[in-house]
């Protein structure tokens, strides 16, 4: 057992364990964490210890510990506090803090955890965005009620998007709905991608009904392009 | 080393230190190479050469670039992209803007972790591959791609599992393993042609007073490829965007929160901007208000220049704070330096913070100016003219 009292008591220390096993499994992991000297620097440099009960010093530290109650109570809570900005990675020890949350964000994804569940709420459209288009905003997005705090130009550039679209000389942004233009062909291959490399899967784990529709929209496009979905 | 017109503002002294350079990665790419394992797309002539951090040179190419468009830029503030666009054209330098590109999904990767490390690097690799198709070197538009990419160049290189799963499945795709010589910012590019931008310069921007923002993913995701000149705050702090500031003969003020991210956060500022919000007020624009009172801040990545324009608006308005500094992109910066016009150009009508004040500093007529725009604005209502063009924005 851990220093920390189980937040999380209702399940199991082995499966506490797997997930833990799952994280050092990760071929990144030993490149993010080398030891801990608590010297904070990592702290200090953080933008969200300063606003948020969250420290990468912890991250670090339970890491090296392997504290597996610890470590799975910040698997579900603080890593989605991370900025993922990485100024942590100035570590004397070259840990990467951020890169430690990295994984075991994916983990908890890959594993369907109900907090991982909860942090991606109000995001699902993000991923269809970008993982359906290949690009990840689209100046349709900016729309007065989604971006209140951002000041009275964003009703402007909704009013006249069409219009201010047409207005950049780069051919290839005269689009509302992505970013840029997009070969279909370059999206049949990003399709690929996320279906060979099990990332379909992981959406499943997180979010099904997200996974039904990019399946959708996917499969679709997969099929008239000759390919058989048989992943 | 850099041509410095504008002194540095800063009231901190800086030593070099010797730093212990690490492995260098060239050389691992180049004995992957011999063994088969990848194709590498070698930097294309001519190139400039310039110093990073452990002070290796990097070799930065002027033409025949394969611009990798970035999500934020293009959809949020797409006179960043445009000013890249257009200083390479007035420099005569040839380049694809291609639509055989698809996002890094790193701003996603970030936020959700709805991915993993093979997916994540074959995204990368196939538009390499793509870019290698064309003959063509790929230039990055965005910091969080550009770091991105050169941490998967990491996993790449070291993880031989990880590298022959993404063989596979670009292999699926008809596409080989390729791997740039070097990964390339654009505002590196920017960065080495500074001193042909500052040959072009028409406006005079000597009364200017800069904040330099720069992008954490720039600098602290792998971080050996990083410009820096020992000009430049002792080549203690990145010189990119601050050099340029220099050549250009604006003047580049410190201030004490330099390091600090500017609190996009990638899922905060989609779903949590309240602390987005707060970060960039109290740690970043309050402090830049009170230390250096700058005309504008100028950064060099999509997340940030969102972050730093986006965030006042609220601050100001429901808290008082002390906020109304202008953000733009390196690029759009130079642009305007060399005389592109502020809207058919750079675009500005997208940001939020009112940029007119500097303009007027800058010497230029902004309301001249939206008057030429709406007149374009105008020509594409009555279909005169379908879409603006290169030509049309001079």
């Amino acid at each position: 057992m851990g220093l920390f009292a189980d937040k999380y008591p209702e399940v199991p220390y082995e499966e506490k364990l797997r997930l833990w096993e799952e994280v050092k499994a990760d071929e990144r992991f030993p490149d993010y964490l080398y030891g801990c000297y608590e010297c904070g620097i990592c702290v200090a440099a953080c933008p969200s210890a300063r606003f948020y009960d969250f420290s990468p010093r912890k991250i670090a530290q339970a890491a090296a510990r392997e504290d597996v109650e610890l470590i799975f109570e910040q698997m579900n809570d603080d890593v989605w506090n991370c900025s993922q900005c990485f100024s942590c990675n100035r570590c004397p020890r070259q840990n990467s803090p951020g890169g430690l949350i990295t994984i075991l964000r994916e983990v908890a994804v890959n594993n369907g955890l109900k907090s991982a569940q909860q942090a991606l709420e109000g995001y699902s459209r993000i991923v269809y965005k970008i993982m359906g288009t290949g690009t990840q905003v689209s100046p349709d997005m900016l729309q007065p009620d989604a971006f209140p705090d951002w000041g009275p130009q964003v009703k402007q550039v909704s009013d006249e998007l069409d219009l201010w679209r047409r207005a950049l000389p780069p051919e290839t942004l005269h689009t509302t709905k992505t970013g840029w233009q997009v070969d279909d062909k370059t999206l049949i291959e990003l399709y690929l991608i996320w279906y060979n490399t099990g990332v379909m899967d992981m959406i499943a784990n997180v979010d099904e009904g997200l996974n039904l529709i990019l399946s959708d929209v996917m499969e679709e496009m997969l099929e008239d392009a000759g390919y058989e979905i048989d992943f | 080393m850099a041509v410095l017109t504008q002194e540095i503002t800063t009231k901190r002294t800086f030593d070099r230190s010797t730093y212990e350079p690490g492995e260098d990665f060239h050389e691992i790419l180049d004995d992957l190479e011999r063994r088969g394992e990848l194709i590498i797309q070698r930097v294309p002539e001519p190139y400039i050469e310039v110093m990073t951090k452990y002070g290796r040179t990097k070799k930065i190419p002027l033409q025949n670039t394969w611009h990798h468009k970035s999500c934020g830029q293009c959809g949020h503030i797409p006179g960043y992209s445009t000013a890249i666009f257009w200083i390479g054209r007035k420099l005569g330098l040839n380049y694809i803007d291609p639509t055989d590109q698809t996002s890094c999904t790193a701003w996603n990767y970030y936020a959700s972790a709805t991915s993993n490390a093979a997916a994540q690097a074959a995204v990368a690799h196939r538009n390499f591959a793509a870019a290698y198709e064309t003959g063509y070197y790929p230039i990055i538009h965005c910091g969080t791609s550009y770091g991105h990419y050169k941490e998967t160049r990491e996993e790449i290189m070291h993880h031989e599992h990880l590298r022959h799963q993404v063989r596979d499945v670009l292999a699926k795709l008809g596409k080989p393993l390729v791997m740039p010589e070097e990964i390339v910012h654009y505002s590196e590019w920017i960065y080495a042609m500074k001193e042909m931008i500052a040959e072009k310069q028409v406006r005079d921007f000597s009364d200017i007073r800069v904040t330099v923002h720069p992008a954490c993913h720039y600098y602290k995701l792998v971080e050996e490829d990083a410009i820096y000149d020992e000009d430049i705050y002792g080549g203690q702090r990145t010189a990119i965007v601050t050099g340029l500031i220099s050549a250009l003969g604006a003047q580049p003020i410190d201030y004490s929160t330099w390091y600090d991210c500017c609190g996009f956060g990638f899922r905060h500022i989609l779903v949590s901007r309240d602390f987005t919000r707060s970060f960039a007020t109290q740690r970043k624009i309050e402090i830049m208000k009170e230390e250096a009172d700058p005309d504008v801040v100028i950064s060099h990545d999509t997340g940030c220049v969102t972050t730093l324009d986006k965030s006042q608006f609220a601050t100001g308005v429901a808290h008082g704070a002390n906020v109304g500094i202008p953000v733009m992109s390196d690029a759009q910066f130079a642009a305007l330096a060399m005389g592109a016009h502020p809207y058919k150009v750079c675009q500005l009508h997208w940001h939020s913070t009112d940029y007119r004040p500097l303009l007027e500093k800058m010497g230029i007529d902004h309301e001249k100016a939206w008057a030429e725009f709406e007149e374009d604005l105008e020509r594409l209502k009555s279909g005169e003219i379908e879409y603006l063009t290169w030509e049309d924005v001079g």
